[in-house]
């Protein structure tokens, strides 16, 4: 019989293909969990939309639970209960070990005046002395800033 | 084809696939500048915004189709081109940039507006996935204030801005543009049998 806390075990084994480094635990895109049986219930709502990582998360999910005898059934969840604050202070601090900024805390805002100030902290060296390079980057969560201190680019979480 | 239910739909299931079909329809028109944008940071820029927008589109199917009885898939790509009700604004192809600034400023500011109304809807399942939506939709907005300040003493920017306002409340379907770009956006699934599993 498989408990609920081993599904979170097996859970926070599975990485985000993106960026390894952060589970889907760490994340904070597992809602809930419910066993029944030998059926594993999840709720899982995307960081996102339109995010390719999702789809590997889940089949990745689904084979972990499959290797605890049970099955995975995935409900998403499409409402507005992610964001960004919902990613552990773990999580945070294995992204920045890693070299990514972890997103700031939703209240300081996100305008164009706040992203191309200096508030952002360089991962690498910790300066604030950071610069906006372009609101975009390799995927849909990241944006591009260097650092004026250690003259090094870095990717920035987006705060949604 | 799920041409015959879609004479049916509820006004709900209309409305959503109003929306889902301007960012469908946008997001592959943004993706055009890939690989030739004017410069690299609006290539990551625009090819970033259209994978938005096309995520926030099949999650707008997925909800429809729901109540529809059908899948995202069946409603993003095998309706035939008369039946899609995005605004005449997106289904240009504009490969001159002042005007595919002007389209996004002009696209993203009424999307702003559509969005506010629908996450006060009475509708609770549409009302949290338009909050989620306009998490995102946040930088793409910064991205066309940057671009609407950048160009704002550009005639050229101002002609196209003049030139395609009345488009965004206009919903024809069928349009020349849009059957070109339904034409190569279909092609690879229409190339297939009827149930064929991707």
């Amino acid at each position: 019989m498989v408990t609920e806390a081993q599904v979170w075990e097996a859970l926070a084994e599975v990485p985000d293909p993106e960026i390894p480094v952060i589970s889907v635990v760490d994340l904070g895109v597992v809602r809930d969990v419910r066993v029944d049986g030998q059926r594993v219930h999840v709720e899982f709502t995307p960081t996102f939309l339109g995010c390719p990582a999702l789809e590997v998360m889940r089949s990745q999910m689904a084979e972990r639970i499959a290797e605890l005898g049970a099955e995975l059934e995935v409900e998403v969840v499409l409402d507005d209960s992610w964001s960004t604050d919902k990613i552990t202070a773990e999580g945070r601090e294995k992204l920045r070990e890693a070299g990514f900024a972890p997103p700031t805390p939703r209240g300081e805002g996100t305008t164009l005046v706040q992203l191309q100030a200096n508030g952002f902290r360089c991962p690498y060296c910790g300066s604030r002395d950071t610069a906006l390079e372009n609101i975009f980057g390799p995927t849909p969560c990241r944006s591009l800033r260097y650092c004026r201190d250690c003259k090094q680019p870095f990717e920035q979480f987006k705060t949604i | 084809m799920v041409s015959p239910v879609l004479r049916r739909v509820s006004e709900r299931a209309q409305l959503l696939l109003e929306i889902a079909d301007d960012e469908l329809i946008l997001g592959w028109r943004d993706s055009e500048w890939t690989g030739i944008a004017p410069f690299l940071e609006e290539d990551v820029a625009f090819s970033s915004i259209a994978q938005n927008e096309i995520g926030h589109a099949r999650a707008l199917y997925e909800l429809a189709a729901r109540d529809l009885g059908t899948t995202a898939d069946e409603l993003a790509f095998d309706r035939s081109p008369e039946e899609y009700r995005c605004s005449a604004l997106v289904e240009l192809r504009l490969p001159e940039w002042e005007r595919t600034i002007a389209r996004h400023v002009l696209y993203e500011q009424a999307d702003a507006e559509r969005l506010e109304r629908l996450k006060t809807s009475g509708d609770e399942e549409l009302a949290g996935l338009a909050a989620k939506i306009d998490r995102e939709e946040i930088y793409h907005r910064l991205h066309a204030e940057m671009w609407a300040e950048r160009l704002k003493d550009e005639p050229r920017y101002q002609a196209a801005l003049e030139e395609l306002r009345p488009l965004v409340e206009r919903r024809n379907g069928g349009s020349t543009e849009l059957t070109e770009l339904w034409e190569e956006m279909t092609s690879v699934r229409r190339s297939q049998p009827a149930g064929t599993t991707w």
